[in-house]
């Protein structure tokens, strides 16, 4: 009877210890573990569960246009470009093309800058088209799936449709040789022509020497209610407002600007990022596009974000429950934004914050060189071994023809 | 073609200036452009006439969409209206256009038709009624941060915190009230436990006491019976002499804590009683000297002579001096900055109320914070580079509290090395013979005020200009006040602000007598 007493106490003791969330300290704040739709899955470590090959491409596709114009490493669309450098020294990769669960085709799409820096997306159709074709004719991989186990790195503003603009974006689609692909790409809204089903969202590159160098005491007290720094009119393109945005940081500027609680304008002040990090909340409205660094740069900062898009998917939506850990307002409720976010509780708030300072979180938003464990490349590899096993109907039958290479634009079909 | 045209022009006109769409659109036929002018400009002057006659800006875009067949689009001429109430717009029309993408859906996954909410197109700008703060929403926003920043304070501050020890020697004199209070309200915003030691040359007086008692703190009053002297070197021995009474009633009492010098006219920030809870045993910090002259004019000469000196040097040195510890570039201490005494050879001030810079000492106190347990006589884990303190010789010439160690490298630096100056060093003085109401009190209150003949300031007009307010003569106590007759009635003189001058009170001076009005019958009483 004595026995059994104490077996019953020994289980329930470890029923209990193993349903209780573990507290990690580190650098000396509580935090909270992260788990997802998937699960707990921020620091899973994706070598020996994917293999990936990485096609030879010449280097016109992906060195010699990094060449022209060495900008492309450090603005926002630079995953491309690191993706590829990570894969090509990491242990997942393989040199044996028939044990390789994932094919990646390194060409740089996002590289063609504007002078002022801005990528142009009308020759990247092509250039797409024109690696597809090089490694359809060369290597038998790319007939036998029809590009179900390829995976392409698209960061740009709307992904695989490749425009900057939406409704042009909208009216060309996903590109038809890309409609059975896995992409990863920094767009992502739901129910969009752009977001592909099973597409890894990533976040945009945000240089991590830069955030790293801007750091402040943490004990230094958050005095800021709300930031924000950015434009709310873009004059340039759209000066009434109600384009950009759709009308939502004209919103805000207009509902918001002489409320003390928010710290918004347009500067571009030096102490940007030590702001940041002496703020509660930092506005991450949508652009033109829905995603924005500034998400980045609020998790490694520490300072709650605020998004207003709707229907957009985050960076790593089923390994990252963005729901607990930001704060979302519809486009529509903006006007109310003091209301809701005076509205949080003060415990909720608190631990957000906990949440934001988990270090895998804000491990998981970067792209570190060389690359560290569960950071973003370690993430997107997660994703796609998340993915793996492939389904039968990847593979095609003999003979049997999905994708239409003659589809599309007819200026897409010119050679590039 | 009209249509077309259209589209590519208010699209071109949307597009980024730096962005250069190249052959991808659609060309325009070049013989159709200018008549493709002309109807947009007659187009552009109706909608204008249409605007003024409505009052708002009638968009062009109801013409496109009204138009408009275009296949790369797939345009609803249902186009749905979004209505957005009760708000403001800044512009009336506010467009939407559902696109099916069904077209371009070729995934294995589940074909369902997808319509997305969020629609593609121009939005009204949404403002609310009232857009201006709610004081309420105001108030919350405010508790949250305080929670936020008290629980950074819980998590990165302190976890255990020591008491803090204040040390302040003073004595009556006019200022004493204003240095007083003005360290008073430092010591009672410190968030951590204090103890306030007051030490007082000429004896514990009374005056000192309701000074301090309204603190509110927990404080220890003690008297030396020397008085204060009247020259600046005396004066600091015997603030030495006072600290270090202190120091061993600290012994004494076995109070346990960081024991800190608050001189009385310094002024201290709040991250200087935050930082010095880092110390272990003995710590200096960085004291910014504001030695000053009280003659303005020669205070911008010197600056300028400094100046002058400054480019003839080629030194970068900052316009505060700063007293302070010295370190290399591992953070180690090497030695102490101190004040440059040789711009004012010669011009420094001797006695206590002279009009000259003020310099402090070598190494002044309040720099320094020290652990009390160094001074008590049994401590456990007290290091051997620590003289005795019950057994200090002062006449050996005690300056400053590094007489109190044997290894002067020992001492700790704080705040960032000495980077950040925490706390002010100033000395001001009134004049020696400056007198001021006891306790500040003036009782009882005054009714007549008078202006004085011989000020210090210049240019006072003999006449008197100000009213009296009642006749009544007042004399009570010895004080007594001199009634002036009323203004005369043709007087158009331009009244000058009331002044009284403290060191006038107990001896009333005669205003000019000239005025006396003819006809005033009032009564005068001088003293």
């Amino acid at each position: 009877m004595k026995l059994w007493s104490w077996v019953l106490i020994f289980i329930v003791c470890n029923l209990t210890f193993s349903t209780i969330s573990a507290f990690r300290l580190s650098r000396s704040q509580p935090t909270e573990r992260i788990s997802g739709s998937a699960g707990d899955v921020l620091e899973d470590d994706p070598v020996g569960r994917l293999k990936v090959f990485v096609y030879e491409l010449p280097s016109k596709y992906n060195k010699k246009i990094l060449q022209k114009d060495p900008r492309c490493l450090n603005h926002m669309f630079a995953a491309e470009i690191y993706m590829q450098r990570f894969l090509l020294s990491s242990p997942v990769r393989t040199l044996n093309p028939e044990e390789a669960d994932w094919f990646y085709v390194p060409v740089y799409t996002t590289c063609d800058l504007t002078p002022n820096g801005l990528p142009l997306p009308f020759k990247s159709p092509r250039m797409m088209r024109s690696a597809i074709q090089l490694i359809a004719s060369n290597w038998p991989y790319w007939n036998r799936t029809e590009g179900a186990d390829h995976f392409f790195v698209v960061p740009h503003d709307f992904g695989a449709c490749f425009h900057y603009q939406e409704e042009k974006a909208i009216g060309r689609g996903i590109l038809t040789l890309l409609q059975r692909a896995t992409l990863v790409q920094t767009f992502g809204q739901r129910n969009h022509v752009c977001l592909k089903e099973g597409s890894i969202t990533v976040p945009p590159y945000a240089p991590p020497q830069k955030m790293q160098s801007h750091l402040i005491p943490e004990k230094t007290p958050r005095s800021i209610f709300v930031y924000f720094r950015g434009l709310f009119y873009d004059v340039g393109n759209d000066p009434e407002g109600g384009y950009y945005a759709r009308g939502a940081r004209a919103a805000v500027w207009e509902n918001f600007k002489d409320n003390p609680l928010f710290d918004i304008s347009t500067e571009h002040p030096t102490t940007y990022y030590e702001d940041m990090q002496r703020a509660i909340f930092c506005l991450c409205p949508l652009g033109w596009a829905p995603w924005s660094p500034r998400l980045v740069e609020a998790v490694i900062f520490g300072c709650i974000p605020v998004i207003i898009a709707d229907d957009i998917v985050l960076p790593f939506a089923d390994a990252i429950p963005w729901e607990e850990i930001g704060v979302f307002v519809d486009e529509k409720d903006v006007p109310y934004l003091d209301t809701i976010l005076t509205s949080i509780p003060p415990e909720v708030i608190l631990r957000k914050q906990r949440l934001l300072a988990n270090p895998s979180m804000k491990q998981a938003m970067l792209f570190p060189q060389p690359a560290q464990p569960g950071d973003a490349f370690h993430q997107v590899l997660n994703g796609l071994a998340r993915k793996l096993p492939h389904e039968k109907s990847v593979y095609l039958r003999p003979g049997e023809k999905l994708l239409n290479w003659t589809a599309g634009p007819v200026a897409d079909l010119k050679p590039w | 073609m009209k249509l077309s045209a259209l589209h590519q022009s208010y699209l071109n006109r949307r597009s980024n200036s730096f962005r250069s769409p190249t052959s991808v659109d659609s060309s325009v036929d070049g013989s159709g452009k200018s008549l493709i002018a002309v109807f947009w400009l007659i187009l552009h002057c109706l909608c204008c006439l249409i605007s003024l006659v409505l009052g708002f800006r009638f968009s062009r875009l109801v013409f496109f969409f009204l138009f408009s067949t275009s296949s790369t689009t797939n345009l609803y001429s249902s186009a749905p209206f979004r209505p957005d109430l009760p708000v403001k717009h800044l512009d009336v029309h506010t467009l939407g256009r559902r696109l099916d993408p069904g077209a371009n859906n070729l995934t294995v996954a589940a074909a369902t038709a997808k319509s997305s909410r969020v629609v593609v197109g121009r939005h009204g700008i949404r403002i609310r009624p009232w857009p201006h703060p709610n004081p309420v929403e105001v108030m919350k926003a405010h508790q949250i941060i305080e929670r936020v920043q008290n629980e950074q304070k819980t998590v990165f501050g302190m976890k255990t915190s020591k008491m803090v020890i204040a040390v302040t020697p003073t004595y009556v004199r006019t200022f004493q009230a204003l240095h007083l209070t003005g360290v008073m309200h430092s010591l009672m915003l410190v968030p951590y436990d204090l103890v306030w030691v007051v030490v007082e040359a000429g004896g514990a007086t009374n005056e000192t006491a309701s000074i301090i008692a309204k603190s509110g703190l927990r404080t220890i009053h003690l008297g030396v019976d020397q008085r204060m002297p009247n020259t600046w070197e005396d004066r600091s021995k015997l603030e030495v002499f006072m600290r270090l009474q202190a120091l061993r009633v600290v012994k004494e009492e076995k109070l346990d804590g960081i024991v800190m010098f608050a001189d009385d006219s310094n002024m201290h920030s709040m991250e200087f009683f935050d930082e010095i809870q880092n110390v272990k045993w003995f710590g200096t910090v960085s004291v910014g000297i504001l030695a000053h002259s009280g003659n303005a004019e020669e205070m911008v000469m010197s600056m300028d002579k400094r100046k002058e000196m400054e480019k003839e040097a080629e030194e970068d040195s900052s316009s505060l001096p700063v007293q302070g510890p010295a370190c290399n570039s591992t953070d180690q201490l090497i030695g102490w900055h101190i004040f440059n005494t040789l711009p004012y050879a010669g011009k420094s001030a001797v006695y206590i109320d002279d009009v000259a810079a003020v310099l402090p000492q070598k190494l002044e106190w309040s720099g320094f914070v020290l652990n009390s347990r160094l001074l008590w006589e049994e401590a456990e884990n007290k290091p051997e580079w620590v003289k005795d303190f019950g057994s200090l010789n002062e006449n050996e010439g005690v300056e400053s509290p590094l007489s109190l160690l044997k290894d002067p490298s020992m001492v700790e630096p704080l705040g960032s090395c000495g980077r950040q100056v925490l706390l002010w060093w100033l000395r001001v003085e009134a004049r020696a013979d400056s007198k001021f109401p006891p306790g500040w009190i003036i009782d009882p209150p005054l009714e007549i005020t008078v202006a004085a003949k011989r000020t210090p300031w210049p240019d006072v007009p003999p006449e008197p200009p100000t009213k009296t307010k009642d006749q009544m003569p007042l004399s009570h106590g010895g004080k007594t006040v001199v009634v002036i007759p009323k203004q005369q009635q043709h007087s158009t003189k331009i009244r000058k602000p009331k002044r009284r001058s403290k060191r006038n009170k107990h001896e009333p001076k005669l205003t000019d007598t000239t005025q006396v009005s003819s006809s005033s019958s009032k009564r005068q009483e001088r003293n």
